[in-house]
């Protein structure tokens, strides 16, 4: 019940929108986060957007597999 | 698939399996993972088959459904069983065997139960049925407490009187706690993703300083899982065990502060029963007085019956980490997820569930 | 707009008299007409000069009746079809008999009867003999469709799974998945959108392309329910071998992996309505994998796998870490009501 799809957010209106991955769509509630905007990646859990997923993070993360490969 | 694919990538995996199997060493690692979603995600890559002999992955008590005593099952039997009553749950807890029967029975025999995928559809099933009572069955971490306590906020506002919940919810520090204490001794815990992106990770530390257990805040794909074992196994090693956070991208330190406001503006800190665990201090979630037209426990009354715990189960142990799924007599034979006895092999983030379907040896 | 007695079906269309005999004159023989169905016997009579025929069933019960990428016409003339073909059988004729629930539209019903025309078409499949009944409201859900099939074996492949050989490549002609979940996420109840359209197509011609390449193709199945994850066990089984998929050559639109990682299913087990698998000698698969992809039905083939004989029975899938995990037959609910 963790399960949790990344997914990019194609509309917003008040507290509530519509994302998306790979083709699909959903309505969500935007209620447990504040300043997101359309084309923002958030975390989906339960009908609700939970997190907004930070893209500098995650190229560092991505970074740093690379980086590793310069050792082995 | 963005976010997804990046972290799935095969040439990145090979670095890091390398890479633990030169860092690894000869004493043996045990890393403890309290998520039912890393319990799946490790069984569905088949992570255990990758690692050097030395280091040993064990589920802990990471699946909500799980850990949730019969009784609570029961209760939402007997609730099934007014007429004035809409039982709507999460799908996962259709299947779970109670003392006598389970949700998915009586809703066979005709009991109005309907499973939905967010408290949102709870509510709408609540609009459109004045006259019923509808429950909601809240059952989940703190990943879906924010979701249940904004489900309460906005019936209050709404004035939805016939709406309300039957808490069972649980937090995991106090669990993480319980287990630090306990028999089983765990080098890394392998943190819960997205428990953390609620939480933070701020509560790690104290697992670091009393217990000397190393934590490590996983994300769910097979290079976030495999990266996180690299950096436990480097804790080990080294012998500085520490909080570090590998699910950067998703988990700040101070968690989502308006998930966590919503929580406790509805619910407050309770004791909790766990199966396997026993009773935990402040490791449940109950509702708040000023909330209580819209807690089930408060406005509905239900004879349950006695509790009767499954013959033979032995998921207690299971989640604890003390035995894994292959060792109970009952797994894949008597208990399979068509015909279950415990509640681990019908989650679907269970331990027994994640083993047989994998077929984890 | 009220809907008059003549927009919906009645209960006396399927009584056999003069309304069932309009019902077949306006619909049925519009739209299949052809010398067999006009005669109107009880019986179509067929001739042929082969001496080996294949001869199948196949029931459908499809919930919506319209999905995106096709329909329980489609559905009906493709499942035979494709069942026919895999054995190596040239699809000749086939019946449709239809059980329709009473207060049907008749201009529903019109929609399917096309569908299932241009899909024989296209097959080059006859449809010679038929019946329909009608069940009382609430007893059918909409139109039920049985059909049967001929097809005349001219270079057999047995129709069991029983001959896979050690060393056989196994080959996948399609992104899999598709049809169970087109027909799932365009329930009403269902909550999300997609953009999946089910792969439903006849596969006879494409079947053709492959004899034509090599006579070592050892064993052809299509995917249907329980998905190519179901069909390898059978396989795996029947021929006692064992099986081994590759993870990252097994052909997914990315639109069935979003829904899969949302909806928490494996597309490995679901229903597939265009696609086959095939086991053949490993010296024949590259040039049978550059047919089939010539083929507007067998642009996305991959040699997804390979057989042996180190654990009879199995099926096992090598992931994209390298790690091997054991692909079950499947236990719980499948998908229900997708054929």
């Amino acid at each position: 019940m963790c399960v949790a799809v990344p997914m990019k957010i194609k509309k917003i209106k008040d507290d509530k929108g519509v994302v998306g991955i790979g083709g699909t769509e959903r309505e969500v509630s935007f209620k447990l986060l504040n300043d997101i905007q359309v084309g923002d990646y958030v975390i989906v859990h339960a009908g609700f957007a939970i997190q907004k997923l930070d893209e500098k993070e995650a190229l560092e993360t991505l970074k740093l597999f690379k980086e590793m490969e310069q050792y082995t | 698939m963005k976010y997804i694919d990046e972290f799935r990538n095969k040439e990145a995996a090979r670095t890091l399996i390398n890479s633990i199997h030169k860092e690894a060493g000869e004493e043996q690692i045990t890393f403890m993972e309290v998520c039912g979603t890393h319990t799946m995600s490790i069984a569905r890559f088949g992570i255990q088959e990758v690692l050097p002999e030395n280091i040993r992955l064990i589920s802990g008590p990471g699946c909500p459904v799980c850990v949730t005593p019969n009784h609570y099952i029961d209760h939402a039997v007997a609730l099934s069983r007014r007429d004035d009553v809409i039982v709507t749950t999460f799908g996962d807890m259709m299947k779970v065997p109670g003392s006598s029967s389970s949700l998915e029975r009586e809703h066979i025999r005709g009991n109005d139960i309907r499973v939905v995928g967010s408290t949102l559809e709870a509510l709408q099933i609540a609009e459109k049925n004045p006259e019923k009572n509808v429950v909601f069955l809240g059952v989940g971490f703190e990943t879906t407490v924010p979701t249940v306590a904004a489900s309460l906020i906005q019936a209050q506002s709404e004035n939805l009187n016939n709406y309300s919940v039957l808490s069972a919810h649980k937090t995991m520090p106090e669990a993480m706690k319980a287990l630090s204490k306990g028999d089983v001794s765990i080098d890394i815990f392998i943190c819960p993703g997205h428990v953390s992106t609620i939480i933070g990770t701020k509560f790690y530390y104290s697992l670091v300083e009393d217990y000397g257990i190393g934590c490590v805040v996983s994300g769910f794909e097979s290079l976030d899982i495999l990266q996180s074992i690299l950096m436990g196994v480097k804790q080990v090693v080294t012998n500085d065990q520490k909080v570090e956070n590998q699910y950067t991208r998703a988990v700040k330190p101070e968690g989502n502060p308006k998930a966590l406001e919503t929580i406790y503006a509805v619910m407050e800190p309770s004791d909790a029963e766990w199966r396997g665990l026993g009773v935990i201090p402040d490791s449940g979630l109950a509702i708040k007085d000023e909330y209580s037209s819209w807690n089930t426990a408060k406005q509905i009354k239900v004879d349950i019956e006695d509790t009767i715990e499954p013959k033979g189960c032995i998921c207690g142990q299971i989640l604890q980490g003390k035995k894994t799924p292959p060792q109970c007599k009952h797994f894949g034979t008597d208990c399979v997820p068509d015909n279950p006895i415990g509640a681990c092999m019908v989650s679907s983030e269970g331990a027994c569930a994640a083993y047989f379907k994998y077929k984890v040896q | 707009m009220a809907v008059s007695d003549k927009d919906i079906i009645r209960l006396a269309h399927g009584g056999g008299g003069s309304l069932t005999n309009q019902l077949i004159k306006d619909l049925f023989l519009r739209y299949f007409d052809n010398e067999y169905l006009k005669k109107l016997n009880d019986s179509a009579i067929l001739q042929s000069s082969f001496s080996q025929f294949a001869f199948t069933t196949d029931s459908f019960v499809v919930s919506p009746l319209f999905f995106p990428g096709g329909d329980i016409g489609k559905l009906a003339v493709c499942g035979t079809v494709n069942d026919l073909c895999v054995a190596g059988a040239r699809p000749r004729y086939l019946s449709i008999g239809v059980i329709i629930e009473e207060g049907f539209s008749i201009k529903e019903l019109e929609r399917i009867v096309k569908s299932i025309k241009n899909t024989a078409q296209e097959a080059g499949v006859m449809v010679v003999t038929g019946d329909t009944k009608v069940v009382e409201y609430g007893k059918a859900d909409g139109v039920f469709i049985n059909t049967t099939g001929v097809g005349e074996i001219e270079k057999p492949i047995p129709a069991t799974r029983s001959r896979a050989k050690s060393g056989d490549k196994v080959i996948i002609s399609g992104p899999i998945g598709s049809h169970g979940l087109s027909v799932i996420t365009s329930r009403e109840n269902f909550g999300f959108s997609t953009t999946i359209k089910s792969d439903v197509a006849p596969l006879n011609d494409l079947v053709e392309t492959m004899l034509d390449v090599t006579d070592e193709i050892h064993v052809m199945r299509d995917a249907t329910r329980g998905g190519i994850a179901t069909v390898l066990n059978e396989i795996a089984d029947q021929s006692e071998v064992s099986i081994v998929l590759e993870e990252e050559k097994i052909p997914v639109n990315e639109d069935v992996r979003g829904a899969c990682e949302i909806l928490g299913f494996d597309p490995l087990y679901i229903a597939n309505e265009g696609v086959l698998v095939a086991c053949v000698k490993s010296e024949d698969a590259e040039k049978l994998l550059k047919a089939m992809k010539k083929h507007r039905y067998g642009k996305k083939s991959s040699i997804a796998g390979s057989v042996g004989d180190d654990s009879p029975g199995r099926l096992s899938l090598k992931t994209i870490i390298g790690s091997h995990r054991v692909l079950d037959m499947q236990t719980g609910e499948q998908l229900p009501r997708i054929c």
